[in-house]
């Protein structure tokens, strides 16, 4: 048993609205700079979509991740270590910015400066990387945004493989369209595809907190962990040479305050906390059948409050502070104990440190006659405005497709109990459903009315101490003192030291 | 005189000066060491140039550098005539290859617009002086045909004199022009290195064939 502590997540989808408040403050702190214009460490996307880069799921295309065989090993989907170097001239899976979009600006000096004439003078839509007009912008931040029912975006969204051609055809169909967000950053994952795929050795998982992050000075442009990440969240930046990814705020988290796209989360939506976990689970937990992935993975996250884990974890030098973090931490809540958060797209074997409160699904109704008409509203058993998984819209595939590696039992087993949760508030609440349904519904979900109303209390009502349970990281006096972390930043990014000459070599 | 020059002078200050340069930018400015890969900006055109080019280069390099450390088991397979015309096909099938893959990336920096933004005047100068150096070495091997002989009687006893530092230019001295060029034109890469993005060469990350594939860095040691 090797017991290490990370700073993990949850993002409760069900309260995401879509308003980019989030990637908007990462932008600002992050990549503010030439050559991560396009970047976005941290986007919202619409799902059923194509997400950014577009089609990003598709690892036929872009080899991210890793691939189990036969006999149950897995290896990175990319390249080998031979292939790996023998590719090193051209990587063949490797997006270009097209993929992504090409940055732009507007000539707006143009409006002061035209000549007079008999047109309204214009700013025309400048490439931030060539200098040069751009008659035809194909695409931009967010450019599916709200796209859902689209036959262009939501259409081609990987996810769909898995439906019915009669579920495909309902999903785009007027009044039934539906959608969700998804905003995603770096997983921070314990299996990290771009970590393995990096020639030159320049990404790495710190010890401690379990941050992943790539050297700028030993990175060489090998561009290796851009495909090997099959999340698409570590970035090229063309105009210095060196790749980029999402830092988690580790200077935010180290000053006890969380990431700012948590800080200025809207919806406050995202909890951060503390895991505990065996490393010596990793290599077995990235190796199961897709089925078992979810359990898996969620086998690895330790109790934080059994004696014989707390003792292991001091063995392995964890703070009690740490230890304490890991005992109020909302993540442990929502994915272990609670069992309600699940890691996105766990096929991809790196094992994400992000998970995600499934959205819960609108039912399949439709107008008719002037009124909402929901089928089987009066039906026996539970109501259906809210027991509306077999009615979903959104079928139950999709989201497995998503969340649980394609297992369906898993996904299931959270909605019911996310149902539970609702109908229970409701009786409380509104009264309108009788005890036996609530019985019923707690059974379903395989709760209980403590459970429910904890689920409750976290999910709705939480306080900013709830939510970011940030431990006390102690690096200050033990990281090389930096004279000024922000004395590159416009240049270079965060930390760099040396004075980054412009590129003459 | 200028001949000294050429082949004793500037050989020895060309090194030194790649390997001081090369030593302090390591030291320094090991942010600036990169390949500066414009893949991410132009796709297609690289393939076509990147990939027969480098593995152009690296094997006519190899030959160089076989030919120079092992002159004894070079000339005794090259002594066969029918080995002898073998490896004079595919040197020039490889510098024709070299040479190509070459011109096709100077046309890409030149002819797109987005590789063309982020090729600084530095790269100008060694794509330059790199498509000068390849198109000289398949032009002397073919019209100075069976280099792959006269090499180890010229160039490499030459080169082994600098390398012990007892000079003997008598070897290269009475060869043509082009020839001697092409030998000069060596140590100008060479002196060109560590300016430029050529440094990545000395960075080829051999150790990914052996290293473990996760990397952890622990603050500080869990062991004490």
């Amino acid at each position: 048993m090797d017991i290490r502590a990370h700073v993990s997540m949850v993002f409760h989808l069900d309260k995401c609205i879509g308003c980019h408040t989030c990637s908007v403050a990462c932008k600002n702190i992050w990549t503010d700079r030439k050559g991560t214009e396009y970047m976005w460490w941290n986007n919202v996307e619409t799902k059923p979509g194509t997400g950014y880069p577009t089609q990003w799921e598709d690892q036929e295309k872009y080899k991210g991740g890793w691939e189990r065989e036969e006999d149950g090993k897995i290896h990175l989907r990319l390249h080998d270590r031979a292939k790996g170097l023998s590719n090193i001239f051209y990587n063949p899976a490797l997006p270009t910015i097209d993929d992504y979009y090409e940055p732009w600006t507007y000539d707006y000096e143009n409006l002061f400066n035209a000549p007079e004439g008999d047109d309204q003078p214009t700013a025309r839509a400048v490439s931030m990387i060539t200098g040069k007009p751009m008659d035809n912008i194909e695409a931009g931040p967010n450019w599916d945004d709200d796209l859902g029912g689209s036959p262009v975006y939501a259409a081609n969204d990987v996810n769909l493989d898995k439906l019915t051609e009669e579920e495909r055809e309902q999903l785009a169909e007027i009044e039934r369209v539906v959608f969700f967000y998804l905003p995603r950053i770096c997983n921070h994952c314990l299996n990290p595809g771009c970590v393995a795929a990096c020639p030159a050795g320049a990404i790495y998982k710190r010890g401690e907190d379990g941050i992943v992050l790539i050297s700028q000075e030993k990175c060489r442009a090998w561009r290796m962990c851009i495909s090997g990440c099959p999340y698409k969240k570590t970035y090229f930046n063309w105009s210095s040479g060196k790749s980029e990814k999402c830092i988690l705020c580790f200077p935010r988290l180290e000053s006890g305050q969380p990431p700012a796209c948590f800080h200025s989360c809207v919806g406050r939506i995202r909890y951060l906390g503390v895991l505990l976990y065996d490393a010596d689970m990793i290599e077995k937990s990235a190796s199961v059948s897709d089925e078992e992935l979810v359990a898996a993975q969620r086998e690895m996250i330790m109790d934080p409050f059994d004696p014989e884990i707390i003792a292991a974890a001091k063995k392995n030098k964890i703070s009690d502070a740490m230890i304490a973090a890991a005992q109020n931490s909302p993540v442990y809540k929502f994915v272990k104990k609670w069992q309600i958060a699940l890691p996105l797209h766990a096929e991809f074997r790196t094992l994400p440190m992000l998970y995600y409160v499934p959205p819960m699904l609108p039912i399949l109704a439709k107008t008719k006659d002037g009124t909402y008409d929901i089928e089987g509203l009066n039906q026996e058993g539970l109501p259906a405005m809210l027991s509306s998984l077999e009615k979903a819209r959104m079928p139950i595939k999709y989201m497995a497709s998503l969340f649980s590696a394609g297992n369906v039992k898993e996904v299931e087993a959270v909605y019911r109990k996310l149902i539970a949760v609702r109908i229970f508030k409701r009786a409380q609440k509104v009264k309108d459903y009788q005890q036996a349904e609530v019985t019923e519904a707690l059974t379903q979900g395989q709760t209980n009315p403590d459970e429910v109303e904890a689920i409750f209390r976290l999910t709705s009502l939480p306080t900013y101490e709830e939510r970011f349970v940030v431990p006390p990281l102690g690096r200050e006096s033990a990281v090389e003192a930096w004279e000024n972390p922000l004395e590159r930043k416009t240049e270079a990014g965060f930390g760099v030291r040396n004075k980054i000459a412009k590129r003459k070599f | 005189m200028f001949d000294n020059f050429l082949f004793i002078g500037f050989p020895y200050t060309a090194v030194a000066i790649a390997i001081a340069v090369t030593i302090y930018r390591f030291w320094f400015d090991p942010y600036s060491v990169s390949s500066q890969s414009s893949q991410f900006l132009e796709n297609r055109k690289l393939f076509f140039g990147s990939v027969p080019w480098h593995y152009g280069v690296i094997t006519i390099l190899l030959a160089h550098t076989l030919a120079l450390l092992f002159p004894g088991v070079w000339g005794l397979f090259t002594a066969n005539q029918t080995r002898l015309y073998i490896v004079e096909i595919i040197g020039l099938a490889f510098a024709l290859m070299t040479t190509v893959g070459l011109v096709v990336l100077f046309y890409r920096r030149l002819s797109n617009a987005r590789a063309h933004t982020v090729t600084s005047l530095w790269d100008w100068v060694l794509l330059v002086f790199l498509l000068l150096q390849v198109a000289l070495g398949f032009w002397v091997a073919y019209y100075y045909r069976w280099g792959s002989d006269w090499f180890l009687h010229t160039a490499a006893p030459w080169l082994i004199s600098l390398l012990k530092l007892q000079p003997n230019i008598t070897y290269v001295t009475a060869l043509p022009f082009w020839v001697k060029f092409h030998f000069v034109g060596g140590f100008i890469i060479i002196l060109l290195l560590p300016f430029t993005r050529l440094v990545h060469l000395l960075v080829f990350p051999i150790s990914y064939l052996w290293r473990e594939h996760q990397v952890v860095i622990w603050n500080r040691s869990r062991m004490n």
